[in-house]
C-alpha cells in the first residue's frame, strides 16, 4: 500500500473523492478552505462538480439539490459557516437525504478566532437546526482518519439516509502526516428515491412538508426509529488502559491524542489513570464510558471548549461517578497541563 | 370528435388549494403545457417554494423538490450541474425570489446557470397572510405597511426582471402577466421560450409573470386582473429584457 504525506484537510478530500464523492459545494473560511481548494483542482479532472457558493446557506442547499441525484456529494466550512447551514441541515436530515457536512472547527461564538476548538459539540450532537432530528457525529484524531472516516460517512450516510458530519479542529486540518491510500469505492446501494427525472416510473418528491398532525408525529417516530438503530449499532470509542482505570479521562478528536501522552505519564507516576475516546459523538458512546466506571472514582473530560462533552459523560453516568472538567478556549491544553490537572485529582481524592 | 381541450399529462389529478381568481393554477397550466409540448416531463425536475405555492409538489406531474424558503435556485443549481441533461425548473414567489432568497438568484443568474425560473410575482407574501414584499407597490396597503408603502420607510419596490437582466449569465428574462387572455398566451409562450434556451445551453433563465392575489389584495377575482393592469403593469412594464441569441 502506498504511504504518502499529507495534508489533513486533503486527506479528507481525496478520501471523499475515493468514496465516489462526485460533488462540492463550498465557501471560503478558514480553516477548512484547503477542503474547498483542494476539489476545485480534482473534480473537473474526475468528471464531478465544484461549485463555490454564494454563502454556506446556498452551499447547503447545493447539496440537499446535489444528494437528491443519489450522487455523493458534501460540503466543508468551518464554525461560523455551520452556524449558517443549520437551516439546510434540518431540511437535509428530514428529506433523509445521504451526503458529508464537515466542522473543521474554530472557536466562538461570533467570530471568535481561527484557533481549533471543540465548542460546536452541542450544535453538532443536539441538531444544530431547529426541529427534532440528528447527524452522525464522527471525530477523527490525525490524517489517516480524515480520509478513512470521510469514506465512512459516505457508507453510513447511504446506509442510514442520514447527514453524517465529520468534526475535526483546526489542528487536524493542517497537520501533515504519513497516511496509507486507500482503494476507491466501487459498490454502491440503489437510490430509487432520488429525484432524476420520473422516465418509466411514478415521480419522486423530496420534501419536509407534513401539515397534518398526525402525519408530522408520524414522520418525527420515523425519523427517530431511525435514530434508533443508529444508537443500537452504530456507537464507537477507543478506549486506552481504561480497565483498571481509578481516573478515566474522556476527551476526542485531536485532544484525545494529547490526554494519552498525559495518561502514559501519569501511570509512570502511579496514578491508575485511562482514557476514553469518543470516536462518534453522535451517538455518544455511553456504554463505553460505563464500562470505564468499572472502577473509577472520578472522570475528567477535557476539551477544547468551555465544557460541552462533560454533559454526555454526565448523562452517560447518571451520578454514579463524578466528572470534573479541564478545558480551555484560544489555546490547546498540551500534555504537561493535563498530566498536571490529573495529578491534582489524583492527590484530591487520594488515589 | 376532436378534443380542444384537456388536462396536461404535466399535471397531477391533484385539487388544487388556491384561492378563486388566484392566478398560481393558471401558471402551474402554463407550465406544464410547455412541458408536455416539448415532451420533456420524465426529463423535468422542479424545485417549488416557501408561499403559497408550497404543495406545487403535488400538483406537478415529475419529480419535485420542496425547498427551504428562497433557495430553491441553489438547490436547481446543484441537480443541473449533476444531471446537465435533466430539464429544470424552479417555481418560486416574490418573497421567495426576491427577498429572503435574493441572494440564491442573483448568483444563480451570474454563474449563468441552465435552469429556468418560473417568478410569481403577487405584490406581497401571499402565504403569511398579505405582508409587504419588495415587490409591494408605493401607496399599496398590507398587513406590515398599512398606511401604505412608503419609499422614505420601505424603499422602492424592486423590478427583478431588469436586475437579473443586468447579468451576464442571464441568457433570457422576460416579463409578462396572466390578467388577459392574450397576455396568458404571451407568458405560456415566454415560458416556453425560457425552456428552450435551456435546452440550447444558454444560460440562466427566467420568466417573471404578473400574478393576481384577489384574496390579500382584498378584491373580487375579476377586480384582481384589473388591478394588475392599473396598477403593476404601469410600473413593471411588460417584455423581454434579455434575450441572449445562440452564438
Ligand atoms: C425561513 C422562513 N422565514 C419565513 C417563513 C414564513 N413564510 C412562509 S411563506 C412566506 C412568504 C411567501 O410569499 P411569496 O414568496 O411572495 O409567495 P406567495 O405566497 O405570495 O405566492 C413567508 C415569509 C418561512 N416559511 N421560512
Ligand atoms: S392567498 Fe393569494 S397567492 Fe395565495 S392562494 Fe390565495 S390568492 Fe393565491
Ligand atoms: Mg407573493
Amino acid at each position: 500500500m502506498e504511504r504518502v504525506l499529507m495534508k489533513g484537510n486533503e486527506a479528507l478530500a481525496e478520501g471523499a473523492i475515493l468514496a465516489g464523492c462526485r460533488g462540492f459545494f463550498g465557501y471560503p473560511i478558514t480553516p477548512s478552505s484547503e477542503i474547498a481548494e483542494y476539489m476545485a483542482r480534482k473534480m473537473p479532472k474526475i468528471g464531478g462538480v465544484f461549485v463555490q457558493a454564494e454563502s454556506e446557506l446556498a452551499a447547503i442547499n447545493m447539496v440537499y439539490g446535489g444528494a437528491s441525484t443519489g450522487a455523493r456529494v458534501m460540503t466543508a466550512s468551518s464554525s461560523p459557516g455551520l452556524s449558517l447551514k443549520q437551516e439546510g441541515i434540518s431540511f437535509i436530515a428530514e428529506a433523509e437525504l445521504p451526503c458529508l457536512i464537515v466542522n473543521i472547527s474554530r472557536g466562538g461564538p461570533g467570530l471568535g478566532g481561527i484557533q481549533p476548538a471543540q465548542s460546536d459539540y452541542f450544535q453538532a450532537t443536539r441538531g444544530g437546526g431547529h426541529g427534532d432530528y440528528h447527524t452522525i457525529v464522527l471525530a477523527p484524531s490525525g490524517s489517516q482518519e480524515m480520509m478513512d472516516f470521510a469514506m465512512e460517512a459516505f457508507e453510513l450516510a447511504d446506509k442510514y439516509r442520514i447527514p453524517v458530519m465529520i468534526m475535526a479542529e483546526g489542528t487536524l486540518g493542517n497537520i501533515m502526516e504519513p497516511i496509507i491510500m486507500r482503494e476507491p469505492v466501487s459498490k454502491f446501494i440503489e437510490k430509487p428515491w432520488a429525484t432524476t427525472g420520473c422516465k418509466d416510473r411514478k415521480p419522486n418528491i423530496v420534501n419536509t412538508l407534513h401539515l397534518g398532525n398526525e402525519e408530522l408525529e408520524n414522520r418525527n417516530h420515523q425519523l427517530f426509529n431511525k435514530y434508533q438503530i443508529i444508537n443500537e449499532n452504530e456507537k464507537r470509542a477507543d478506549t486506552f488502559l481504561v480497565e483498571d482505570a481509578e481516573l478515566v479521562v474522556v476527551a476526542f478528536g485531536i485532544m484525545s491524542r494529547i490526554v494519552k501522552k498525559a495518561v502514559v505519564e501519569a501511570r509512570k507516576q502511579g496514578v491508575k489513570a485511562g482514557l476514553v475516546r469518543p470516536v462518534t459523538l453522535w451517538p455518544f458512546p455511553d456504554e463505553h464510558i460505563r464500562t470505564a466506571a468499572k472502577n473509577a472514582r472520578l472522570f475528567l473530560s477535557v476539551e477544547i471548549s468551555m465544557g460541552q462533552m462533560i454533559q454526555d459523560i454526565q448523562l452517560a453516568l447518571a451520578g454514579s461517578v463524578p466528572v470534573e472538567f479541564y478545558g480551555r478556549i484560544g489555546f490547546t491544553p498540551n500534555p504537561e497541563e493535563i498530566l498536571q490537572e490529573i495529578l491534582r485529582l489524583a492527590e484530591r481524592e487520594g488515589l | 370528435m376532436k378534443k380542444v381541450f384537456q388536462k396536461p399529462e404535466s399535471l397531477t389529478d391533484a385539487k388544487n388549494h388556491y384561492c378563486p381568481g388566484c392566478s398560481h393554477g393558471i401558471i402551474h397550466r402554463l407550465v406544464a403545457e410547455c412541458m408536455d409540448e416539448m415532451n420533456i416531463r420524465e426529463k423535468t425536475i422542479g424545485v417549488c417554494p416557501v408561499g403559497c405555492s408550497v404543495l406545487a409538489y403535488d400538483y406537478f406531474n415529475c419529480d419535485m423538490l420542496e425547498a427551504a424558503h428562497g433557495r430553491a435556485p441553489a438547490i436547481a443549481t446543484a441537480i443541473k450541474r449533476l444531471l446537465p441533461d435533466r430539464f429544470l425548473f424552479t417555481y418560486q414567489g416574490d418573497g421567495d425570489l426576491a427577498s429572503i432568497g435574493m441572494a440564491e438568484i442573483v448568483h444563480a443568474s451570474a454563474r449563468g446557470e441552465k435552469i429556468t425560473v418560473i417568478f410569481v410575482n403577487n405584490t406581497l407574501y401571499g402565504m403569511t397572510g398579505g405582508q409587504m414584499a419588495p415587490t409591494t407597490l408605493l401607496g399599496q396597503v398590507t398587513t406590515t405597511s398599512p398606511y401604505g408603502r412608503k419609499a422614505e420607510n420601505e424603499g422602492y419596490p424592486m423590478k427583478m426582471a431588469e436586475l437579473l437582466s443586468s447579468n451576464e449569465g442571464s441568457a433570457y428574462i422576460c416579463r409578462t402577466a396572466v390578467n388577459n387572455p392574450a397576455n396568458i398566451n404571451r407568458t405560456k409562450r415566454a415560458i416556453k421560450k425560457a425552456l428552450q434556451v435551456q435546452e440550447k445551453g444558454l444560460g440562466f433563465s427566467m420568466v417573471e409573470v404578473l400574478s393576481a392575489c384577489p384574496t390579500n389584495w382584498g378584491l373580487s377575482p375579476l377586480d384582481g386582473m384589473k388591478w394588475i393592469e392599473d396598477n403593476m403593469i404601469p410600473y413593471y412594464p411588460l417584455g423581454e429584457f434579455k434575450v441572449k441569441e445562440e452564438q
